[in-house]
């Protein structure tokens, strides 16, 4: 090894997540120091930490070329595919200070081998494949265009790594929802135009608390993602899709998202103080009560915005071009 | 003054529910000598609920939006996560497909405008740290923040996805943002170091998924506090609202007492260049926040 080649290692103390379910009480982190070069991924620091300092470190790992999705593991919170992300990359993001992880320290099995198993759980209630009424020794083959295909959105591209469905903050609290990977595959087969059960799926991603009216919308899944599927755009398109297919009902959620074109087509901006009423529906309100009257106290809301005779939105200049666009732009409807 | 002109995008909240944010935006402004016009013509940009229900229609509105920055040849600064991210995020749409361009163009006909994709969309923090500068605004300070730990919350839109935050929205690693904490800094306030200052405040999901949405206000205000937070500052005036007026909700939830005041980013900069109390409109918070004005200008 040359010299120029050897000053691109750097030498650092990797910390990881340790734990075994089946022994120890409570996780605890421990140190390995080792000199990293610049071409190592995150990978090659698992299987050294397990050959050079610690053989009973358990990690999954399978391809090594980022397509079996088995290495998913987080450092310092960030999701990282484990065989595809650069190490130096990281330390440098981090300051040389990094902690590998499991996906969700909650289910962790064995240091970074988690129970992956409400992942599997949500995935197969999508119905993760396509559902047609085929026969099963055709003739010929059942041919995509390049336009269906590109339809998909690179959604195929979804490897099931969990790297999205761990780093989903909704997910975390509401146990019910379906997270960005399985809502990602239901988009998939959905859009896929061979596909038989699109009221049936776009039903199961409506219900409320499970469907894609749980997402919080904080773009962590985009982020998170190693094939860039980028899953909360697969959710906006099935948001959408559910008018489109008239598989949305009139509920909290879908007037909300409605509401916004009625306060526009009014006034532009959006009326605050009327989009929860819309939503919400006035025997709705007395949730919002406390909140309205501490607003109200502190001069955010004023006692008329209620009244529906009085109209103390501001309103865009030029609103009559606003108006315009909607009437002649707008495809949906609740 | 400085040469620096904005087209501001307002937003409706900054009209409405928190006034404080847009006067202090302008007292920022204007003791900084940055010139500002306001796009009187915007419409509200779908805070991604309308883009829910018809994305295509909120793609023209946005595009409208632009056209009128387009028209002053200047790039349009945001005061709100949610409104830059759909702003951007049809900008980037539209410059990224000609088809969908063309298609929202033929709408923008009918009305007299064309969306060309000449200005820039940026929040006004990036303004402020990047085309400002830091260096500039710490020579500015009047009234050094030193007596607060502040805990940036950086707010979702303004830092993921990382698409749309390129060289022009601040370039920032939503894994380990960093100009809010500068900022801060440069007004010689103490940042607080805390694990949730990139994570979501639940404030899209108010009303459909209540419990997600206290649960996750609940856990960054708690995460703040436990580090000796005095106040939370944030760029987005939805993640106030859900972390300011909704903190009895939030601390029922949780289980704890989450009082803190939230200020917007564009208040806590106003109050370290010595704005006045009615420009900071601290009395617009539903949570204790007044005495903050007395505790930094004492």
């Amino acid at each position: 090894m040359s010299d120029t080649q050897k000053s691109d290692t750097r030498k650092v103390k990797i910390k990881a997540f340790r734990f075994n379910a089946e022994t120890d009480y409570l996780p605890y982190t421990k140190e390995y120091e080792m000199e990293v070069g610049k071409d190592e991924l995150v990978l090659d620091l698992m299987n050294r930490i397990k050959w050079e300092h610690d053989g009973s470190f358990s990690y999954r790992r399978s391809c090594r070329h980022g397509i079996c999705g088995a290495c998913g593991i987080k450092v310092n919170g960030k999701p990282v595919l484990a065989c595809k992300q650069n190490a130096i990359e990281l330390l440098d993001l981090f300051d040389n200070d990094i902690t590998l992880e499991p996906q969700s320290k909650k289910r962790a099995v064995k240091d970074m081998i988690i129970d992956k198993g409400d992942f599997w759980e949500k995935h197969a209630a999508v119905k993760p494949y396509i559902v047609a009424d085929i026969d099963p020794r055709p003739a010929k083959e059942s041919k995509q265009s390049i336009a269906e295909f590109n339809a998909l959105l690179d959604a195929d591209l979804c490897i099931q790594c969990g790297a999205c469905h761990y780093a989903c903050p909704a997910l975390e609290v509401n146990p019910d929802y379906l997270g960005p990977a399985a809502l990602a595959a239901a988009f998939r087969f959905t859009a896929d135009t061979r596909d038989e059960a699109t009221e049936e799926r776009l039903k199961i991603t409506f219900e409320t608390g499970a469907g894609v009216w749980d997402c919080v919308k904080c773009f962590e899944c985009a982020e998170a993602c190693p094939k860039e599927v980028n899953p909360i755009e697969k959710i906006g398109k099935l948001h959408n899709m559910q008018f489109e297919h008239k598989v949305a009902r009139s509920n909290v959620a879908t007037r909300h998202a409605e509401g916004f074109v009625r306060s526009i087509r009014k006034h532009g901006f959006l009326d605050e103080a009327d989009i929860v009423v819309y939503s919400e529906g006035y025997l709705g309100m007395h949730k919002h009560m406390k909140t309205a009257m501490k607003m109200l106290k502190a001069g955010k809301i004023h006692f008329t915005d209620a009244l529906p005779f009085v109209d103390n939105v501001p309103k865009s200049k030029n609103l009559e071009e606003i108006q315009k666009l909607i009437d002649i732009s707008m495809t949906n409807k609740l | 003054m400085s040469n620096l002109h904005y087209a501001l995008y307002t937003g409706c909240t900054a009209k409405q529910s928190t006034p404080e944010l847009l006067s202090s935006t302008l007292a920022v402004a204007e003791k900084l000598g940055i010139e500002i016009t306001i796009l009187e013509e915007a419409s509200c940009c779908g805070a991604s609920h309308l883009q829910d229900f018809d994305e295509f229609l909120a793609h023209v509105l946005n595009a409208r939006n632009i056209c009128y920055a387009e028209k002053l040849g200047l790039t349009m600064i945001t005061i709100c996560n949610t409104c830059q991210l759909n702003s951007a995020m049809t900008k980037h749409a539209l410059d990224t497909n000609p088809e969908l361009k063309a298609r929202v163009n033929e709408k923008l006909a009918e009305v007299g405008l064309e969306y060309k994709g000449s200005s820039e969309i940026k929040h006004f923090l990036y303004a402020l740290t990047e085309d400002y500068g830091l260096e500039a605004i710490k020579d500015k300070v009047t009234t050094p923040l030193s007596n607060f730990n502040i805990a940036p919350f950086y707010g979702c839109h303004n830092i993921r996805p990382g698409e749309l935050h390129h060289s022009s929205n601040g370039n920032e690693n939503s894994y380990v943002p960093k100009s809010l904490d500068k900022l801060i800094d440069a007004l010689e306030g103490h940042p607080v170091d805390y694990e949730s200052k990139n994570k979501c405040c639940g404030f899209h999901v108010e009303l459909q998924a209540t419990h997600t949405s206290e649960v996750l206000a609940g856990n960054a205000l708690v995460d703040a506090i436990d580090n000796n937070a005095d106040m939370v500052v944030t760029p987005c005036p939805l993640c106030h609202l859900k972390m300011d007026t909704y903190q009895d909700d939030v601390g029922k939830v949780i289980g704890r007492d989450v009082e803190i005041p939230v200020l917007h980013m564009p208040q806590m900069v106003a109050l370290a260049l010595g704005a006045t109390e009615e420009e900071i409109g601290l009395k617009f918070h539903v949570s204790k926040a007044k005495q903050i004005f007395a505790e930094a200008t004492a």
